[in-house]
């Protein structure tokens, strides 16, 4: 039994990653602004979360502070930034408009996670870490659905929420695969986060203000077209 | 020092800029701190001449050869576009009382621009190219005008989604470095010596992730599409920087890291470089003949001159790692004046499109005479530097034995030159009979294009000696067989 913290540490670990994956799938299939944003606190968390563990079970300080940053910036600081930037109206819009339907969206997002699977699959089997052929494969995962969001949507706020889900994703793998990274580059990674968020926040405010809408999809006048020669 | 003073007085002037009471002398902090800052890189260039090596902080902020160059080539492209940018925002731009805010904005581009090449930790490095997407989003959007909010949302949608991948791309590196057994701090120098013994499998996923999504940064196809929209819309000053430095910035990253991978025995992945740096230049080339808009023919031609470069590194070459130096050199200094040159023709005469463009030289023969220059060396006719960057690279590609690509990168590079050839050509010549006299050009948009050209004529006659040892010792961080 003197073993017995380190596997329930990497049990636990397989839980969170599962439960990431499933929160990256209801982000695809919730139409709700708010529910879509409630989901991307929840992955958040989830991420800190698996950075405690596996920082308590390796003793390493790096990611027991890579998950106070995540709590910092994305449960904490990215929610708030975005309610005090962004018009209610943006929030108060019910429906995301969608490409495809949830079903396909759902089945896609299912493809996306398999292929994320037989890509780094056998990269992640070399190493005989345990948690990085968990954590590697459900990352990637989590990079192409929170994509496919990105692309599938046409709103700005989802879109948003896409791009930091893709983020998720990444440290998700980053914490199995680097855990060592020096402290001020994931400062600097978590203050680029909430800059992005800000930034964005900022232009889709500037939007909404100017043309009265946050659809990228009606944004369509810059386009190259043949001309005839005169 | 030098180096520490020409990496943080751009961040200095933006805080300057914010500062209330100094909000309307914005211009002047500008232009003094960054040409300072050129002064100061020159310096540093010049200790990296003499010495291999200028440190700032050692082990976070060092350059090399490389290095260098596009600190010096950040500087010098943002201090003309600064002064340019006085005559044309007071005229062209609709927005007055938030100038200062202009410039504060510019401050910290020019910041994150000249503090990618310094750094050495490739993770800090991604950091600063997420700060150069960010403040330029933050410029094209300005005008707050719809078109110009359209492009700021493409651009910080397509670019902003590359910064996850291109994270995990380099969390990937690290994991490949530490199990290597790298120190806990990376640099590219230790990624260097340690290329041969990490896993080729590792290393190339890791440049796969980080090409997408810095590729999509620098405009390489099929990425590309945010960058004529971008490019078109922004303030012309801005397009200078965007066209010119900012999308050099993020291929100097790819090259880098390129580098580190050509240095492995196992992950051969030039000829990839290859297909990719041509098909990018295809796209553009035939795109280039049905452009309607001259800003946009100068952002295409971006995006073909991205696509040599990455041609000429992926031949993996010493000589190739050379002609692709130079023709980042000639391509930064070239474009920055193209967009000058247009930047003056649209305060002139108030209009984007090419067709509403006719009988340029007799309108302004000034701006005709930028125009004409700038498109026959952004095109690469022979006296100037593009012409000596494109040759050298041909014939590094004949040398290495990649006769196709040579053959088919030949053939583009013309159908470029006569698409570019054709729509200036309509511009300048002809009759005019549309507009009236347009209006006395401002003095700092004139001196911005005459300091400009200088180094263009100057380059393709004879290459001063400390620009061809920066070059050489550039090419050599590249590296190549």
């Amino acid at each position: 039994m003197n073993n017995a913290p380190v596997p329930l540490a990497e049990g636990l670990n397989a839980l969170i990653a599962g439960l990431i994956l499933i929160s990256a799938f209801a982000m695809v299939a919730t139409r709700q602004m708010q529910g879509v944003l409630r989901f991307f606190v929840l992955q958040s968390a989830l991420l800190a979360a698996s950075s405690f563990l596996i920082g308590y079970s390796r003793h390493s300080i790096h990611l027991l502070a890579l998950g106070f940053i995540t709590i910092a910036a994305k449960v904490i600081a990215i929610p708030w930034v975005l309610k005090r930037t962004l018009p209610s109206e943006v929030y108060e819009r019910r429906e995301i408009e969608q490409v495809l339907n949830i079903p396909s969206s759902l089945l896609l997002a299912l493809l996306l996670a398999i292929a994320a699977e037989f890509i780094v699959g056998p990269i992640a089997a070399v190493s005989r870490d345990p948690v990085v052929r968990v954590n590697l494969p459900i990352g990637l995962a989590g990079v192409l659905i929170g994509g496919y969001s990105l692309i599938a949507r046409r709103e700005a706020l989802p879109q948003l929420i896409g791009i930091l889900a893709m983020e998720n994703g990444a440290f998700f793998a980053g914490i199995a695969i680097s855990p060592e990274l020096p402290l001020i580059a994931e400062l600097a990674v978590a203050i680029d986060v909430v800059l992005i968020a800000v930034v964005v926040g900022v232009l889709t405010r500037t939007i909404t203000r100017e043309i009265g809408t946050t659809s990228p999809a009606l944004l369509a006048e810059l386009k190259e077209e043949p001309q005839p020669w005169h | 020092m030098a180096l520490i003073v020409a990496v943080f007085l751009p961040l200095l002037a933006a805080l300057l800029c914010w500062i209330k009471p100094l909000r309307s002398v914005a211009w002047g902090i500008t232009v003094v701190c960054l040409a300072l800052s050129l002064v100061t890189s020159a310096v540093s260039s010049q200790q990296v001449i003499v010495a291999g090596r200028a440190i700032g902080v050692p082990g976070w902020i060092e350059i090399d050869g490389l290095g260098a160059l596009v600190i010096l080539l950040v500087s010098f492209v943002c201090t003309l576009a600064a002064i340019f940018a006085r005559g044309y925002m007071r005229r062209g731009s609709d927005h007055h009382e938030r100038l200062w805010w202009f410039y504060c904005n510019y401050n910290l581009l020019t910041f994150a621009l000249i503090v990618v090449p310094a750094l050495t930790d490739p993770n800090l490095a991604w950091v600063g190219v997420e700060l150069v997407t960010l403040f330029s989003v933050l410029l094209v959007a300005f005008e707050s005008t719809a078109p110009a909010l359209e492009a700021a949302w493409k651009f910080s949608i397509l670019t902003i989604m590359g910064a996850p991948i291109s994270l995990l791309g380099f969390l990937v590196l690290y994991w490949a470095y530490r199990g290597a057994g790298g120190a806990t701090t990376e640099s590219w120098q230790a990624l260097h010596a340690l290329a041969s013994v990490m896993s080729p499998n590792l290393l190339k996923l890791s440049f796969l992730l980080v090409f997408v999504g810095f590729g999509a940064k620098s405009g390489l196809v099929p990425m590309h599409t945010w960058l004529p929209d971008a490019h078109s819309q922004a303030p012309t000053p801005v397009c200078a920087v965007l066209s010119g430095i900012k999308t050099t910035v993020p291929l100097y990253v790819i090259l880098r890291l390129l580098s580190v991978i050509l240095a492995s025995p196992e992950a051969r992945i030039g000829e990839w470089m290859v297909v990719f740096g041509l098909i990018s230049v295809a796209v553009a080339a035939f795109l280039l003949l049905q452009v309607r808009d001259y800003k946009r023919m100068f952002a295409y031609s971006t995006v073909e001159h991205m696509g040599i470069i990455l041609t000429a590194a992926g031949f993996a070459t010493q000589a190739g790692a050379s002609g692709a130096v130079a023709q980042m050199l000639n391509h930064s200094l070239t474009k920055s004046l193209c967009f000058y040159a247009a930047g003056i023709v649209l305060l002139s005469l108030g209009t984007r499109q090419i067709r509403d463009v006719r009988g340029l030289f007799r309108v302004s023969p000034f701006a005709a005479g930028a125009l004409l220059l700038c498109a026959l060396a952004i095109a690469g006719a022979p006296p100037f530097p593009i012409f000596l960057s494109e040759f050298s690279i041909l014939s590094a590609g004949l040398r290495s034995g990649h006769n196709a690509a040579v053959a088919i990168l030949a053939t583009l590079i013309v159908v470029a030159f006569v698409a570019i050839m054709l729509q200036v050509n309509r511009m300048i010549f002809g009759k005019s009979d549309l507009y009236s006299l347009p209006e006395a050009m401002p003095a700092s948009c004139r001196t911005a294009v005459v300091l400009g050209a200088i180094p263009i004529l100057l380059l393709g006659i004879f290459i001063p000696q400390p620009v061809h040892a920066l070059l050489v010792l550039a090419a050599q961080q590249l590296g190549g067989r």
